[in-house]
C-alpha cells in the first residue's frame, strides 16, 4: 500500500480533512510518510486507536517520537529523553509516580469545586468584554484569558507573568516557529517557574507550593510539571472555546437548544470536544518491539500517528458522526486522548466549557461575527487547532 | 450486580466520579477510584455501565 502523508487541509473550520474518512474505509492502519522521510503508521479507526492506547508494548517516550507534519519547534525534544517533570513523555513506572503524584489535585470533586471561581473569572472577564465594547477579539478578551487565570489559580502562578508564558507557549505550539526559539522558549519556562517556586512567590494554597511542601518531587520536576501544566492548560481550552463559540455562532439551532435547555451544557460540551477535538494532528506512539497487529508488523521504533480527529468521526462508534447533535451518546470519544495518558486536567476544562459557553450568550444574547466566517483565521499552522481570532459584535 | 475495580491500573483520570458521584469517588491523595457500593441497587445498573465505559484504563468491571 502506498504510504501518504498526513492529511492536514481542511474545507471546512469545523471538521477534519476529508481523505481521512476514505483512509478509514480503504485501511483504518496503513502507511505514513513522515516529514523526515521515515516510514510509519497512520490509525484513523476507533477500536485500534483503543488497543494501540491501552497496550504497554506501545511507548510515549520522547525518544521515539517524530512529528507527523513539518514542526521544527518539536526538534529540540522529540529524539531526546523527557524533561523533568514532562510525564506525557514518559511510560510506566516513571509516568505513574508523576501522574498519581498530580491526579490526586485534579479529582472531579476538587475540580466541580472551583466552579465559583470559574463562573466569577467568567463573569469578569464578560466585563472586561463589555467595557471594551463592539466589535471586539472573543479570543483576546475572553477565550483566552479565562483559562489562563483559571490554570494561574489552580498552579498559584501570579496573573502577572500571563505575557511572558503565553508568548512562550504559543512558540512551542506554532509549526512555524524554529528550534532554536523553541529551546529558548522552553528555557525561559523553566527558569520562570523555578524562579517562582524558589522565591516561595506562587500562591501557598496552590498546586505547585503543595508539591513542594509533600517533599515527592525534586525542584525540576515541579518546575517541569508546571511548565506543562501552564502550557497545556491556557492553549488548548483557549482553542476549545474559542472554536466553540464559533461553532456555535454557525448553528444557530445548536445554539437556540442549548440556550432553551441550561441542562443539555454538560452533553454539548462533550459533543464539541468530539466534534472539534482540538488535538489535529493526533497523538504519537511507537512500538518497543516488533508486534503482528491486524496483519501488519508493526517493527520496533516504527512510528505511529492516531488521529483523534478521524477516530472521533469514526461511523463505527458514533452514528452519523459528522452531525453535530448535542443528544447523541458521547462516551468514548478521544478528544482528550485513551489510555493512561489521558487528559490530567480534562475535568478542569469541562468546568471551563460549561461555565463560559451559556455566559456568553447570556451576556450578549445578541452575539454574532463581527467578520465574515471566511475571514475567521484558523490555528492550521498551530498544534492545538482553534481561531486565531474571533471578531465579533453584540 | 458486583463492581470491581482495578486500583493498580487506575491513573485518576475521574471519569467515573464525573458520571457517577452517587458511586464513585476518588482518592484525595493519589485521584484513584474510591468504591461508594460495590453492589448497588438495580435502578443504578444502567449508569454504572455507562461510567465504567467511560475509563480510560478499563478498570471498572460490572457484572
Amino acid at each position: 500500500m502506498k504510504p501518504v502523508r498526513l492529511p492536514t487541509a481542511r474545507v471546512t473550520p469545523f471538521d477534519p480533512p476529508v481523505e481521512l474518512a476514505e483512509y478509514r474505509e480503504d485501511a483504518p492502519i496503513r502507511p505514513m510518510v513522515y516529514p523526515d522521510g521515515h516510514e510509519g503508521w497512520l490509525v484513523t479507526d476507533h477500536g485500534l486507536a483503543r488497543k494501540i492506547l491501552s497496550d504497554q508494548r506501545f511507548s510515549a517516550r520522547s525518544e521515539f517520537k517524530r512529528a507527523p507534519v513539518a514542526r521544527p519547534s518539536a526538534d529540540p525534544f522529540f529524539g531526546a529523553p523527557a524533561l523533568p517533570g514532562w510525564l506525557v513523555d514518559m511510560d510506566a513506572p516513571e509516568h505513574t509516580r508523576l501522574r498519581l503524584q498530580l491526579a490526586g489535585k485534579f479529582t472531579a470533586r476538587r475540580m466541580k469545586e472551583m466552579r465559583p471561581l470559574l463562573d466569577r473569572i467568567v463573569d469578569d472577564q464578560l466585563t472586561v468584554m463589555e467595557a471594551h465594547g463592539p466589535p471586539a477579539d472573543l479570543v483576546s478578551l475572553f477565550a483566552l484569558p479565562v483559562p489562563s487565570l483559571a490554570i494561574c489559580a489552580l498552579l498559584g502562578v501570579p496573573y502577572r507573568e500571563r505575557a511572558e508564558f503565553q508568548r512562550n507557549s504559543a512558540t512551542l505550539f506554532s509549526l512555524e516557529a524554529d528550534a532554536e526559539a523553541a529551546a529558548r522558549a522552553m528555557d525561559a519556562l523553566y527558569a520562570l517557574l523555578r524562579q517562582l517556586t524558589k522565591d516561595r512567590d506562587v500562591d501557598t494554597g496552590g498546586l505547585l507550593s503543595m508539591l513542594a511542601a509533600e517533599g515527592t518531587l525534586d525542584a525540576e520536576e515541579i518546575a517541569g510539571v508546571g511548565v506543562l501544566l501552564l502550557t497545556a492548560g491556557h492553549e488548548s481550552t483557549a482553542g476549545s472555546l474559542g472554536l466553540s463559540t464559533f461553532t456555535l455562532l454557525s448553528h444557530p439551532e445548536h445554539l437556540a437548544r442549548l440556550r432553551a435547555d441550561p441542562e443539555l451544557i454538560g452533553n454539548a460540551v462533550e459533543e464539541l470536544l468530539r466534534y472539534l477535538t482540538i488535538f489535529h494532528f493526533g497523538v504519537p506512539r511507537t512500538p518497543l518491539e516488533d508486534v503482528e497487529f491486524e496483519g501488519h508488523l508493526l517493527r520496533t521504533g516504527e512510528s505511529i500517528t492516531i488521529s483523534l480527529p478521524a477516530v472521533n468521526r469514526d461511523p463505527s462508534w458514533f452514528a452519523e458522526p459528522d452531525r453535530l447533535d448535542f443528544d447523541r451518546r458521547t462516551a468514548g470519544h478521544m478528544a482528550f486522548g485513551y489510555g493512561i495518558h489521558q487528559c490530567l486536567g480534562q475535568n478542569l476544562v469541562r468546568m471551563e466549557m460549561r461555565a463560559a459557553l451559556p455566559a456568553i450568550f447570556q451576556r450578549f444574547p445578541r452575539l454574532a461575527l463581527a467578520v465574515p466566517p471566511e475571514q475567521v483565521r484558523l490555528k492550521t499552522d498551530v498544534s492545538v487547532y482553534g481561531v486565531h481570532e474571533l471578531p465579533v459584535t453584540w | 450486580m458486583r463492581i470491581t475495580v482495578n486500583s493498580d491500573n487506575c491513573v485518576g483520570s475521574g471519569q467515573c466520579a464525573l458520571a457517577l458521584p452517587e458511586l464513585f469517588d476518588q482518592d484525595d491523595v493519589n485521584g484513584k477510584v474510591v468504591l461508594l457500593d460495590d453492589q448497588p441497587s438495580a435502578e443504578w445498573h444502567d449508569a454504572v455501565h455507562e461510567a465504567a465505559s467511560r475509563c480510560p484504563v478499563q478498570a471498572i468491571t460490572a457484572r
